[in-house]
């Protein structure tokens, strides 16, 4: 058993470990969620106007949809529409929160895999690689980007880290001339550099014909059912839309008002875990495989591009198209496609904040509707595109907008399964007898989690950006072989020396 | 040689890992004055290279996230005999921040909702995670979830607080400057001035002394952003709470909700809360009183949202723990 732990937090801690039958080959793989804080009861009780300040606690890298997610629940338990103005505002921060949260996974996480190479001396492979590759002023860039956009974050949502400006029918300010243009300026700044890093992209990884072959081999490929929010106009939106799923063959296989969503979504629970693995109800739950008849569905930017008609801005637009020009049309299933596709969505990102700052809504004095109180029973449910996909918050309360109920359906709760098959998959492709465990083999695992979850994009927003990897393996009996640090190379060698004897 | 840092996370949220980061180009300064010897979230350092390291030679682990499973307690005693310093950094370390609200459950009853309750959950057997699975002959462990919460002095002695939800950087690039230089308060401080937030709030009272005749709901009122929000009737936690992040929900117009915690002379900012209320209601007879003190619900949630695990009463009594013979 090879044991990867602690893979850095997702909700909490992650534990990843892979088990070798007598051949040495990949018997099974599991990711284990090893932590659960019990949100959905401690919040029963609770004001529910206190939601967006509370449940946001479950994530600190990316408070704001969970911010978000409550406070649209909050509109609709009160059956209240906000003005126009704090809509905008609402998805101008909405879509800043984007493109600096893909900013930093591109850069900091999935990045260095492409940039530095995913063979490359562990050292090189972070942050600090990614600069050295692409240039000390890039790095530069990275940093001021990321900057001036949480500054303007700060001062319109009052905090970066767990935003309190949401409130049921509006926001809690309204806005001056002043913030309006550095936020015109920002989103100018914001798309520029989201062409910027797809040049990148383009250089880097599609000018590497190895690269390419890593893509869309079958290593990383997981014919699953996607998910993911649209406009009225079928194109990706991450602040309100409707729910839409489409089969592994990128028919539509579902659309609906997120009121329905317990006809689609169930969850089942494995001993082994504490979190629960989301299917889709209408299919049921058949173990951890993929194909059309397996409930198993994939949230995230490429689910995104796979269920919706295209993107809502020019640009991005041309930029999806030529997504799947390149990887063969619609639905991709290369789970590495979703760096690519997470690019796609921070140009969209861009241009939608510099549509809404522009806008002169931006700046009207009416942000809030006060909503009538509650006579009654009430449930407000609220969905966004969180980073990593669909997130939903769901509220009973009393008369007295006190809780009942809550049920929280979190993205990376909806990857969970598709990661478990993910891993087993790589590392059955990969691991195999004869072949040597070099630590770039082993990063190649880490890879097919990587692209999954940018939750662990909290893992490398900082300048050494690295995943912190304990590797345990195990032989067939699940006896300890050996303990290894994995920066270090010698002794990746005595492992595959000992499991190469193990296995004789 | 330059001072040895470490920083671990227990349960949290990743926010103040987010805080770190967000000293950008700060951090630089920070890398270049110390030597990080142990960052899971960040570096490659493992928990072997921390225990095989001599007792006392880390010279600070600054430590996050409140203490949740065995497997928190036994890194943070593990640090703690490592370092020369340990600074609980951000609420949950510091009071146990919003997950602490989990002491008003117990861990009993937050499994059976998240497992077998909420509506979308099909679990006709009624499975729940186990520490120890066998499937196939292949062992799969879980650490234990405590049923209490607890904050990190509960577990090792602390020297110093940072405290917040999320910490101010400028707190944080403070303290490391007071380590460096060697210009430490007394052990125990909360490195964060001893002033209430009321003090340095922007908004300004109409009176001089505060009358609430009820209290309002966010949802109620749209509050005027130049009055003190507890004037016009919101539940503002600023008269018991520690400053240093810079006011910034009063300047988004929101009350404060006690993230920093309580100033030095306050022991339990919720029976404080309870008592600086009880001084500002404008009514005095029974009836209104009971009427205002209704208009609350959960006062208890809103008075200790980040300090439930630091309160005198630390966690809901749970009945099948008391004996009633």
């Amino acid at each position: 058993m090879i044991t990867i732990d602690p893979v850095t937090r997702l909700e909490g801690h992650g534990k990843i470990s892979i088990h070798l039958n007598e051949e040495g080959e990949v018997n099974a793989a599991y990711f284990q969620v090893p932590e659960l804080r019990g949100f959905e009861k401690f919040i029963e009780g609770m004001p529910v106007e206190e939601m967006p300040r509370v449940t946001q606690r479950i994530c600190g890298v990316c408070p704001t949809a969970h911010h978000m997610a409550a406070t649209r629940a909050l509109d609709d338990l009160w059956k209240v529409e906000p003005p126009s103005a704090a809509h905008k505002i609402r998805e101008f921060i909405y879509n800043s929160f984007l493109h600096e949260d893909h900013t930093l996974h591109f850069y900091f996480l999935g990045g260095p895999d492409f940039v530095v190479g995913p063979d490359a001396p562990k050292a090189e492979r972070n942050i600090l690689g990614v600069i050295q590759a692409a240039g000390i002023e890039a790095g530069k860039k990275v940093i001021g980007m990321r900057k001036e956009i949480r500054e303007i974050m700060t001062e319109i949502t009052g905090k970066v880290i767990h935003p309190v400006f949401g409130l049921p029918g509006g926001i809690s300010k309204a806005l001056n001339k002043d913030i309006q243009d550095r936020a015109i300026k920002a989103s100018e700044r914001a798309i520029e550099f989201a062409q910027w890093t797809i040049g990148l992209f383009d250089k880097i990884v599609l000018g590497n014909e190895e690269y390419v072959k890593l893509i869309t081999g079958d290593i990383y490929r997981n014919e699953t059912y996607y998910m993911g929010m649209v406009d009225k106009n079928d194109k990706v939106n991450f602040y309100r839309g409707d729910i839409k799923i489409v089969d592994p063959n990128g028919k539509e296989y579902a659309k609906f008002d997120v009121h329905k969503y317990t006809d689609y979504i169930a969850e089942h629970v494995e001993p082994w875990t504490y979190v629960r693995q989301t299917y889709l109800k209408p299919i049921g739950w058949k173990g951890f495989v993929d194909g059309p008849d397996s409930g198993i569905y994939r949230v995230n930017p490429l689910a995104r591009l796979n269920v919706a008609g295209g993107m809502a801005t020019p640009l991005a637009q041309k930029e999806y198209e030529r997504l799947y020009s390149t990887l063969g049309g619609k639905p991709v299933h290369a789970t590495l496609a979703w760096h690519w596709a997470r690019l796609v969505e921070l140009l969209y990102a861009g241009e939608r904040m510099l549509e809404l700052a522009s806008d002169p809504e931006f700046v009207d004095s009416n942000v809030r509707t006060l909503p009538d109180k509650l006579t009654e029973e009430s449930r407000g449910i609220g969905v966004v595109e969180a980073p990593r996909g669909t997130l939903i918050h769901d509220y009973t309360t009393d008369e007295n907008a006190v809780i009942k109920h809550a049920n929280l359906i979190v993205a990376t709760q909806q990857n969970a399964a598709p990661i478990n098959m993910g891993i087993g998959q790589a590392a059955r492709g990969l691991i195999q007898k004869g072949v040597p465990v070099t630590d770039g083999l082993l990063n190649k695992v880490e890879m097919a989690f990587r692209a999954y979850d940018p939750c662990f994009a909290c893992a490398t927003h900082t300048l050494p950006g690295q995943l912190p990897l304990n590797l345990e393996i195990y032989d067939h009996r699940d006896k300890l072989l050996q303990k290894v640090n994995m920066a270090n190379y010698d002794r990746i060698d005595t492992i595959d020396s000992r499991i190469q004897e193990e296995i004789k | 040689m330059k001072p040895k840092v470490g920083f671990y996370w227990m349960g949290t949220c990743g926010g103040c890992e987010e805080s770190v980061v967000d000293l950008a180009e700060r951090i630089l300064d920070v890398v270049a004055a110390v030597d990080i010897i142990f960052w899971p979230v960040a570096m490659d350092f493992k928990l072997e290279d921390v225990e095989a390291m001599a007792d006392g030679s880390i010279a600070v682990a600054i430590i996050n996230g409140s203490v949740k499973t065995s497997h928190d307690e036994y890194v943070a005693k593990m640090l703690r005999k490592k370092a020369g310093l340990v600074i609980a950094y951000g609420s949950c370390a510091h009071l146990g921040g919003i997950p602490g609200l989990a002491n008003f459950h117990s861990i009993d009853a937050i499994f059976d909702r998240v497992y077998k309750e909420v509506p979308t959950v099909y679990n006709d057997k009624g499975i729940v995670p186990q520490l120890r699975t066998e499937i196939d002959g292949m062992i799969l462990e879980l650490p234990t979830i405590n049923n209490t919460v607890q904050k990190l002095d509960d577990i090792v002695s602390v020297d110093y607080y940072i405290p917040g939800c999320a910490p101010n950087p400028d707190l944080l690039m403070a303290g490391i400057q007071a380590i460096l230089s060697g210009n430490l308060p007394p052990v125990g401080s909360v490195l964060s001035p001893n002033r209430n937030m009321c003090d340095s709030c922007p908004k300004e009272r109409k009176e001089e002394k505060i009358m609430v005749k009820e209290f309002k709901r966010y949802y109620e009122i749209i509050p005027d952003e130049d009055q003190c929000l507890l004037e016009q009737g919101l539940m503002c936690l600023g008269p018991v709470t520690r400053i240093g992040c810079g006011e910034l929900c009063m300047k988004a117009n929101m009350p404060c909700r006690g993230c920093y915690g309580p100033t030095d002379q306050i022991e339990d900012m919720g029976t404080k809360y309870a008592s600086a209320l009880a001084t500002i209601w404008y009514e005095t007879n029974e009836e209104d009183i009971d009427r205002i003190v209704r208009s609350i619900p959960n006062f208890a949630s809103i008075a200790y949202m980040f300090s439930l695990p630091a309160s005198i009463m630390k966690r809901k009594r749970i009945k099948s723990e008391v004996d009633f013979k």
